[in-house]
């Protein structure tokens, strides 16, 4: 078995150093990692994909906003991994399944296959963009379903350039929470 | 939503990260509880007024060597961690060393005294007050480093909430050294060590729902 370690921590170190395409690649291969694994944990115990989809998407947030925690000295695989069955026993206690249901695994197992057969999450991005302030609304939209530049997005939403970048920021890190909250309800 | 879309919007907010970042929040965190610990123990309780004697100033080096001694190697711990894993990575038994150090000078001490005199060696003139102070002045110190526990990514709540918990309990106990006038061995040993294991049982049961993330 090959292990894509090497690959992705490249990808990683390129990310930590704001190299916005290594991180978008990284997020991508992860998410396809982390689908196989979920999809594999949750079939043993009769759940779906679309679950699976929800704690791809958690994980992959995760990742997101927790990449300060890395440590660049160690491999990258343990660290996706401990992120990845941290989500995994999280969702399992809320869902009141017994832990025992889920084995030991070895940090590889995350690595171990991709699937690139992704379903729709549970999540409502639209509801949830519902809720965020309208400047930071516009500010996502225009950049990221609109496929605006920076520049044209603060015209659009009457804001500066780097009101912008600190809007998508936020909000990001507000539906993130958001996120969180609806697992928890 | 589809992960894809999740992706391309996340990847908007790519950035350079700081690796540093951690270490200096948790840093700066033991630094503010070591701060706040001493201002509430100054302010409330008040510094020992014998504190330039000569037995004083020997038994303060004693319970600062014990108490500084446990917020260092539990902050060294913490910062493993609270890195996603960092629980496998690590060995808890080195924080234990000041505990067992203390157990055993208060052990020689009591060895060496006549037995009539253990009561007054273990329970010193203040148990009572150490026993409630130093859980008290620990609550805004554990507020901190919980705060600062909560940037990084623990997966192991229980265990890092032990530690958050450590730490205050540590810089508690240090700063009421100021105040307390029990010297013995034996009374540290049983009453700081006591406290500040009370306060890591308390960051165990608060870890959980604290930390969560």
């Amino acid at each position: 078995m090959t292990s894509p370690e090497i690959e992705l921590k490249v990808l990683m170190l390129a990310s930590l150093n704001g190299d916005a395409a290594s991180h978008r690649v990284l997020l991508d291969r992860l998410s396809r990692h982390l689908r196989a694994y979920y999809k594999g944990k949750l079939a043993r115990i009769g759940r779906g994909a679309a679950e699976a989809e929800d704690l791809v998407q958690e994980a992959v947030l995760a990742v997101h906003f927790k990449r300060h925690t890395y440590d660049p000295l160690e491999p990258l695989t343990p660290w996706v991994h401990a992120i990845a069955r941290y989500k995994l026993i999280d969702f399992l206690r809320r869902n009141r399944t017994s832990l025992t249901d889920v084995p030991i695994d070895e940090a590889d197992e995350v690595m171990a296959h991709d699937d690139n057969l992704s379903a729709e999450s549970s999540f409502d991005l639209k509801r949830l963009m519902q809720r965020l302030p309208e400047k930071t609304r516009c500010s996502i939209v225009a950049v990221k379903l609109d496929g605006q530049s920076v520049a044209e997005a603060a015209e659009r939403c009457g804001i500066s350039e780097s009101g912008v970048k600190v809007n998508i920021h936020r909000g990001l890190k507000t539906l993130a929470a958001l996120i969180a909250k609806e697992t928890r309800a | 939503m589809k992960t894809d879309e999740l992706v391309e919007m996340l990847s908007i907010d790519a950035k350079p990260v700081a690796r540093t970042t951690l270490v200096r929040t948790l840093s700066l965190a033991g630094a503010a509880s070591g701060i706040a610990a001493l201002v509430i123990a100054c302010v409330v309780f008040g510094v020992r007024a014998d504190l330039m004697e000569e037995r004083a100033l020997t038994f303060l080096f004693v319970k600062l060597a014990f108490t500084v001694g446990i917020v260092g190697l539990a902050l060294v711990y913490l910062t493993k961690l609270v890195r996603p894993g960092g629980e496998r990575r690590t060995q808890p038994f080195l924080v234990a060393l000041p505990f067992l150090a203390i157990i055993a000078l208060a052990a020689i001490s009591l060895g060496l005294a006549p037995r009539s005199h253990w009561d007054t060696m273990i329970l010193g003139d203040e148990w009572l007050e150490c026993l409630l102070s130093v859980p008290i002045i620990a609550i805004v110190p554990f507020a901190i480093s919980i705060w600062a526990v909560r940037r990084g990514a623990p997966t192991d709540l229980a265990r890092t909430g032990a530690v958050a918990g450590l730490v205050a309990g540590g810089v508690s106990a240090m700063a009421y050294a100021l105040h307390c006038t029990d010297d013995s061995l034996p009374f540290v040993a049983v009453w700081y060590g006591g406290t500040i294991a009370l306060c890591t049982l308390a960051g165990a049961a608060l870890g959980p729902r604290l930390l969560r993330w």
